[in-house]
Formats: C-alpha cells, structure tokens, sequence
C-alpha cells in the first residue's frame, strides 16, 4: 500500500494542475481555442467526473458491450496461444514454421486491416474479436512456449526414470512450470485487449465505448471523450489485477519453478 | 510419445527391486561421444547385486554420462551396458532410477506428493500413491514432512525426500548423481550417516557418484576412481569397513585414512 503513495500523490498533483490551467483558461489559452468553445472542447477533471456520473448509463451500456468484446477475443488469444505454445514445443517442424509466422503476425498494422477485417466480418462481434486475439495471442504463445521450455533437462531425465511417459512429463512437469510464463504472457495480453477492442470499433460498430469516442468526437463532445478513456482505462487496470490476483491464487510457485 | 509408450492403465509390469539378479550392472567397453568431444573411451564397471560402487573422478569426466547410458537414457557408441540382464535402453530404464545433483523436488506438490510421483506415473490414484508412500517417511522420520512443500523444508530435508522418491520408484537400481554437492558441511555428514543407514535397511544396487573421496568411501563396497575425460578406470578400491554405524569414528580410523590416501593418489595418478 504505502508503495502506491508516491505514484498516487503525482497523480493527484498532474490532475490539479489539469483543473487549475482549465478553470482558468490558460489551457485553452495556450491551445489557442476560442474563449467561447473552450468550456466544451477542453473539459477539466470535474468536467469530467461530472459527465462520469451524468452519462452513468450509457457509459455503462457502452463499456458492457466493450467488456464482452475484450473478454471473448482474450479467451479466443488464451486458446490459440496455448495451442501454438503446445505444438511449437511438441514439433520442430511446426517450430521452425510457425515461430516466424508469429512474429511476423506483430508487425501487422493492426489499425491498417482491422477496417477490412470489418468490410469481410460485419459490424458486429467478428472483427473486434479478431482484432483482440490478434494483438493478444502473441505474449500469451512466447511466453507459454518459454515455460514448456523452462523445465531443467535432468527433471525430465529424472521422470523417465520415475517411469513418466510423454503425456506424464507433459501433465506433471511441463505444464505446472509453464503456468506461471503463461499467466506473465496474460497479464501483458490482457491490458493491450483493451486497445484492440477500440481499434476494432473504430473500424465500424454501433456500440462500444470506442464507438462512443469516434461519435462524440465528431460531436466535439471533449469531456464524453475523456470519460470513455477514463472507463477504459480502469477496465484495463481490473482486468490486469484479476488476472495477476489469479496468477498468485493458482500459480504461486513462480518462474523459477524448476530452472 | 517415446519408444516406450506401453499403457500405463492398468497394474504396470514392475520389476521387483526383490528378484534376484535384477540389480546385476555390467558396463563392457563402452564408448561414448558427443560430436568430436569423447566422454566415455572403452570403459569396464561391474556392480553386484545390492552392491553400493561409488565412482569418483575429476569434475567433467563423463561420470554423469556414465549414470544416463546406464540408466538407457543415452545409447552408447559401442560396448555394452545391461542391467539385470536387459540390454536395450527402454529395459534399463525400468530398471533403474535416477537422482539428480539438485533434488528437482516440484514446487507445486507437497514432499509426499514428491517423493510418490513414480506410483502417479504408473497411473496409481493419488490416494493410493500417498498411502503407499507413507510408510516410508514414517520409517524415515518425514512423517511430519508429509505435507510440507519443498521451499518449507531445509536443504538435509529436501535430499531425504528426493531419495525416497527414488526410492519409491521402486527400481533394482538407483542412480545417484552427486547427491549431496550442494549441501553444506555439516548437512552432508549427516546426509551421508542417514543414506547409510537408509541403504542398510532397503538394500539396492548403487552407482553413487560424487567428488568426495571420503564420502564415496564411507558409503561404499566398492569405489571406482576415474581418469579425466574421455573417462576410464584408474583405480578399484575396497573400503575397510563401508557404512558404519558411526561416521566419524570411521573416517577418523588410520586404515580408511591410509585409504583415502591412495584414492587421492589415483585420481592424481589419473589425471596425468
């Protein structure tokens, strides 16, 4: 807790000085905005917190249908990732092709194709999902795959003495160490599934609060901005938590497990 | 899945540490390489049945290599290796169980669970691999261990529990590889008075090995002293009184003093 003073007192020193340029117009001064258009285009954090509350409801509709969205396409990355890790480790043939090919998914201009991906998916669900398990598969697969990796030679030479066969070294060694790579990879994929979610609808959608973003934008509507960021922005954060407070509950052993 | 992918569904085929022969080594010319690096260059041991052989050598002279193609984890170049009269790799295996340097105990599974894994391996439940790993920590004083995860218990500790679950395995022959290099001075003494006392009352055949001239002699019938790499014996040595109850009197009585000075002078002799 007392670790979190310090970032938290800048914080609240940074949002000060954000209320204090805004109430007095030195922002939109420097900005070079109009006096009359300045209170609307550029809002101060109780602006902000004020449209937090005001619009409660839509944001909350709108962070609903992001939150299913960053979820599934999480759960699409958690799957596939595992199931590359599994093969990339079981085969050198799928390794040796594989390997580059998920590398090479991450120089992908992800906000270049997310606009086709919607032209060959929909408006709906589809291309968000897409988006999401294609920016988070990739910590999830290097990391797991580092973890099948990790066990130390002798325990596997150990185990065949102890009569252990493939599935068993698999199931009781190889797995158990790997968890704690795969929860790192998760951790990393779950905060930047938020962004996917955005990405994916501004490509086309309908709901959203990355929908609600590009519409109020074009409504100069700067404090409805902020707040979806701010929604955003402390899903991440949750999500990141839940997956760390599970990281600890089920996989407390850490990466040294077995090196 | 490897070569040996037998069902482990049912009551596996366990060959009994009891039959007789079972634990038999021989290890007849047997040349090992790993790419232009010669490890093993024709090299003869024999170990009797129940007999405790310790192999002593300068660090990195294949003693390590030695332990896998004994175990059928490697594949010699040439020679032959049997164990309890099986020659291919898949039937030394089942006969053999391997100790590591570290004790490799899982973080994740409490001592017991540790030290039954062969019994989960061969498909037995969990209840029943704990039950029948039970007796063995009371027998050994780990009882209260039983349920302790590995990071909870003292290095001494640890060992224990990674040799019961060699133990445990239920093999004619155990291999251990330096077992007690990373315990500190005082540990290891007591560890090695505990593994004689634990090898007197379960009888197996052995391959110790390690860089400890008088541990190898106070836990041995027999000790082999080895040449620097490519590996070849230098010396046999048969220790006056192996695995006495009382350590220290032991390795403090001038015969086993005069003893371990010829080791020594055979491992100089050797690495020239």
């Amino acid at each position: 807790m007392r670790r979190a003073i310090g970032p938290a007192l800048v914080a609240l020193a940074l949002i000060a000085l954000w209320e204090v340029l805004t109430r007095t117009g030195a922002l939109g001064a420097i900005l070079g905005i109009d006096e009359q258009t300045r209170d609307v285009l550029v809002p101060g954090p109780t602006d902000v917190l004020t449209t937090l509350w005001d619009d409660r409801g839509l944001l909350a509709e709108n962070a609903w249908v992001t939150l299913v969205e960053v979820a599934a396409g999480f759960a699409v990355a958690l799957a596939c990732g595992v199931a590359f890790a599994l093969a990339m480790h079981f085969s050198g043939l799928v390794r040796r092709v594989l390997y580059p090919l998920v590398v090479a998914s991450q120089t992908i201009p992800i906000i270049a194709i997310a606009p086709i991906l919607v032209i060959w998916l929909g408006y709906g669900i589809g291309p968000k999902l897409a988006v999401i398990a294609l920016i988070c598969f990739f910590p999830v697969t290097v990391n797991t795959y580092d973890g099948l990796r990790s066990v130390d030679p002798d325990a596997i030479r150990m185990m065949r003495t102890l009569d252990a066969g493939r599935l068993a070294i698999l199931r009781r060694v190889e797995l158990p160490a790997a968890l704690p790579f795969f929860f790192s990879g998760a951790r990393i994929a779950v905060a930047v599934a938020v962004i996917g979610a955005v990405f994916g609808e501004w490509s086309g959608a309908n709901e959203g609060l990355g929908h609600l973003m590009l519409v109020e934008q074009g409504q100069l509507q700067a404090a409805r901005v902020f707040a979806a960021v701010v929604v955003l922005s402390a899903m991440a954060i949750a999500l990141f938590g839940l997956v760390w407070a599970l990281e600890r509950r089920i996989a407390w052993w850490g990466k040294e497990g077995l090196r | 899945m490897t070569a040996d992918s037998r069902a482990p569904a049912s009551e596996p085929e366990l060959i009994s540490e009891d039959a007789p022969g079972a634990g038999v080594v021989a290890v007849r010319g047997v040349h090992r390489s790993f790419g232009e690096l010669r490890v093993l260059d024709g090299l003869d041991l024999e170990a009797a049945e129940h007999e405790v052989v310790g192999l002593v050598g300068p660090s990195g002279c294949g003693k390590s290599t030695l332990l896998e193609t004994v175990a059928g984890l490697i594949e010699p170049d040439a020679g032959a290796v049997s164990v309890g009269g099986e020659r291919d790799a898949a039937g030394r295996l089942r006969r053999c169980a391997y100790m590591p340097q570290r004790d490799l105990l899982f973080p994740w599974l409490t001592a017991i669970d540790n030290a039954a894994l062969a019994l989960r391996n061969r498909g037995q439940s969990r209840k029943r691999a704990r039950a029948a790993a039970m007796p063995l920590f009371e027998r050994f004083g780990l009882a209260q261990f039983a349920e302790a995860r590995p990071r909870e218990l003292s290095g001494g500790m640890r060992q224990r529990v990674a040799f019961l679950r060699t133990l445990l395995a239920g093999k004619p022959v155990l291999l251990l590889d330096e077992p007690f290099a990373a315990l500190d001075a005082i540990t290891r003494a007591e560890m090695q008075g505990w593994l004689a006392s634990a090898l007197g009352e379960t009888p197996r055949t052995t391959l110790l090995v390690t860089h400890d001239v008088e541990e190898a002699l106070y836990l041995c019938d027999r000790v082999a002293v080895l040449s620097p790499r490519p590996a070849r014996i230098v010396a046999q040595l048969t220790p006056p009184a192996p695995r006495a109850a009382d350590r220290t009197a032991t390795v403090t009585d001038p015969a086993f003093a005069a003893m371990r000075e010829r080791a020594l002078e055979a491992l100089r002799e050797g690495a020239r």
